[in-house]
């Protein structure tokens, strides 16, 4: 497998008036061809700005260290004109608010053309054609007149299709996927959700989801990454994070999905406290303060990704999760017995500090 | 798009009549009346003037009277200028303060609009600190000073440019009391087009727009200008509207022939149909320059909707 996608050590830091953010401190993975990543996190843990880091699209008072490479090519520090060759053409981003991320004074098909008359110097004409072709596979219902209409004229729906179809034009190798469903109705988001499994399997574009909604990525990722306070917190292949999560953040957050079956008279699970402040993030592991595991070890020192199954990797010094909260020995229990922490491999690397 | 410029037109009728009743009332409420010179007149005399302009009778008879004549296009006779109408006054008045308040608001946008985007597009640097900072002088330094000043540099000093009059009518003439007007103007549509471009650039779409890869110079033109341009098509109407009625201190200070006195010798000397005039002018020109921004803005913006 060939990675598309290589981040190593990526950090992202803001300067505000009250001091350094740091949204993303340090974190190494790849997206490999035609693979789907979901990137799972609270709000403020990091996942947008690392691919916004990645793709140049930081705000002004934010900076990228580290690295991150499009097959062998230094996205970081890129100059913009050259970076312009590439994002949008081999690296296509979709947003969260389909509303305010379309251009309002433009028509869609302006929108969609100028993106192949800018990277593959199409004719007006050819792009034209090529952007209804992308509408049809999108499903959009009379693509023709959709090209003459303006944004605020069409379904909350139909603009996310549109993004989408537009992302798509020039035939990108990843797809990066910035909350696309979050702003739209239950049933809607099934619809693109579907759309987006069928894309997956009809295109060869790697596909990187960010979203705070576990379902959306069991149900079309391979690989899944928790991230919280800017790191990495596990990461693994969709099953094993799902059926057998190692991080006890990850368990809090498959505990504070809502299910079907459940007894409607209990209370949902909810992850005590709040995410770290990013100004002053701890020593230690970032998640010690709301996590009910929590002993000497988590606060004095950072924990790195470590093997903790089969493609399985987590940043939490515990052996096990199988230990009763209330054990008076929980603190005491060693992470001795887990295997060695290992170098760099296709899910996660150690290298996140 | 017609049926709603109509309606706004129609819609401005009883505005302007209320503009009008307005300001009639409120000019026959100040004390003090046209022929209330030092010297006093005879009782008979001023009796006969009062008569002839039908200012014995109560105020709501004049301004039925005043209003008949208005319709019929008669706007009565200047107290002042003597042997003048106010359309007269007016009539000549107009196309020089229209030239010179036209000129000047093509110039300032010209310089406005780019000064403002070249400081959005270095925000925060020593360009948009500068560009910022002389429009802060520009509005604060106020044009009974600038004038003179630009007279003596450019009239005086240098000798390039003729200091006062009409002269032969060319540009020439137009060129200092021009650049008077348009100085505090650019000022302003600097700020309004900085502070428009800041906003539209930090937005959404434009996120969008580079994450497609698309050059600077086209998200600037294509996705960004447009709707950072609402701010100064709405400063502009009024502004437009206040300018080509001339400005008394410009017109004053370069001698223009222009109907920017007219506003303050009317109110002063009690020109009763002379202030009419000009309010009747200056009020039609607002209402019509409002109505040209929202049309413009339906062409900026295509979620407006005439309806």
């Amino acid at each position: 497998m060939t990675a598309v996608l290589e981040v190593r050590d990526l950090q992202v830091r803001f300067s505000t008036p009250d001091g350094e953010v740091s949204a993303v401190n340090g974190v190494s993975f790849d997206v490999n061809e035609s693979e789907c990543v979901g990137i799972v996190g609270e709000s403020g843990s990091g996942k947008s700005q690392l691919f916004m880091a990645v793709m140049g699209l930081l705000a002004k008072n934010g900076r990228a260290l580290g690295s991150a490479k499009y097959r062998g090519t230094e996205l970081v520090g890129m100059p913009v004109r050259d970076l312009n060759k590439i994002r949008g053409n081999k690296l296509a981003m979709i947003f969260q608010d389909s509303m305010t991320s379309l251009t309002p004074h433009l028509r869609i098909g302006r929108q969609m053309t100028e993106v192949l008359i800018e990277h593959q110097g199409m004719s007006e004409a050819d792009a034209r054609i090529r952007a209804l072709d992308m509408l049809n596979l999108v499903r959009i219902p009379e693509a023709a007149r959709r090209l003459t209409q303006y944004p605020h004229e069409l379904s909350g729906g139909m603009r996310q299709r549109i993004m989408i179809a537009m992302a798509l034009l020039c035939e990108p190798d990843m797809l990066i996927a910035d909350e696309p469903t979050t702003a739209l109705d239950v049933t809607v988001q099934a619809q693109i959700l579907d759309l987006m499994a069928d894309l997956k399997r009809a295109t060869k574009a790697a596909i990187v989801l960010i979203t705070h909604d576990l379902g959306t990525v069991a149900g079309l990722c391979d690989k899944v990454q928790v991230m919280y306070g800017g790191r990495f917190m596990e990461t693994g292949d969709v099953r094993q994070i799902f059926y057998n999560p190692q991080h006890p953040y990850t368990r809090g957050l498959l505990s504070s999905m809502p299910r079907l079956t459940e007894d409607r008279q209990e209370t949902l699970y909810a992850i005590p406290g709040q995410p770290p402040n990013l100004q002053r993030l701890p020593a230690g592991c970032p998640f010690q303060e709301r996590c009910t595991f929590v002993h000497q070890r988590c606060i004095d020192e950072l924990p790195l990704l470590q093997q903790a199954g089969p493609g399985q990797f987590k940043a939490c010094h515990l052996a096990s999760l199988d230990v009763p909260v209330d054990d008076p020995n929980r603190a005491a229990i060693p992470a001795g017995e887990l295997p060695p922490v290992i170098p760099h491999t296709a899910t996660g690397d150690a290298r996140t500090a | 798009m017609l049926s709603y410029a109509v309606r706004r037109l129609l819609e401005a009728i009883p505005t302007l009549l209320v503009i009008v009743a307005l300001s009639f009332f409120l000019m026959h409420a100040a004390p003090g009346g046209p022929f209330d010179s030092e010297r006093v007149l005879p009782p008979e005399i001023e009796a006969n003037l009062k008569a002839a302009y039908n200012l014995d009778k109560p105020v709501w008879q004049q301004f039925v009277i005043y209003l008949g004549n208005a319709l019929q296009g008669n706007f009565g006779p200047s107290f002042t200028y003597k042997d003048f109408g106010v359309s007269e006054l007016i009539g000549t008045g107009f196309p020089v303060s229209m030239r010179l308040g036209l000129t000047a608001i093509l110039l300032a946008v010209l310089v406005g609009c780019t000064l403002g985007i070249l400081a959005a597009m270095r925000q925060n640097t020593r360009t948009d600190y500068s560009i910022m900072g002389f429009a802060m002088i520009g509005i604060t330094i106020p044009n009974f000073v600038m004038a003179p000043l630009l007279t003596l540099i450019f009239g005086i000093y240098l000798g390039l440019l003729p200091v006062a009059g009409l002269g032969d009518g060319g540009m020439r003439n137009l060129v200092l009391p021009v650049v008077a007007l348009a100085l505090p103007q650019i000022a302003i549509i600097s700020r309004l087009t900085r502070g428009g471009m800041v906003e539209v650039l930090r937005s959404n779409f434009v996120r969008t727009a580079h994450a497609k890869g698309l050059p600077e110079r086209l998200i600037i033109w294509r996705h960004t200008l447009r709707a950072a341009l609402l701010p100064v098509v709405s400063y502009l109407g009024p502004a437009i509207a206040g300018l080509v009625t001339g400005s008394v201190v410009i017109e004053q200070i370069f001698g223009l022939p222009g109907i920017g006195r007219y506003f303050v010798q009317g109110a002063i000397n009690r020109d009763y149909t002379l202030v009419m005039g000009t309010v009747i002018t200056y009020g039609t020109l607002i209402v019509l320059m409002n109505l040209l921004v929202d049309l413009v803005y339906g062409l900026l913006d295509p979620r407006v909707r005439y309806d």
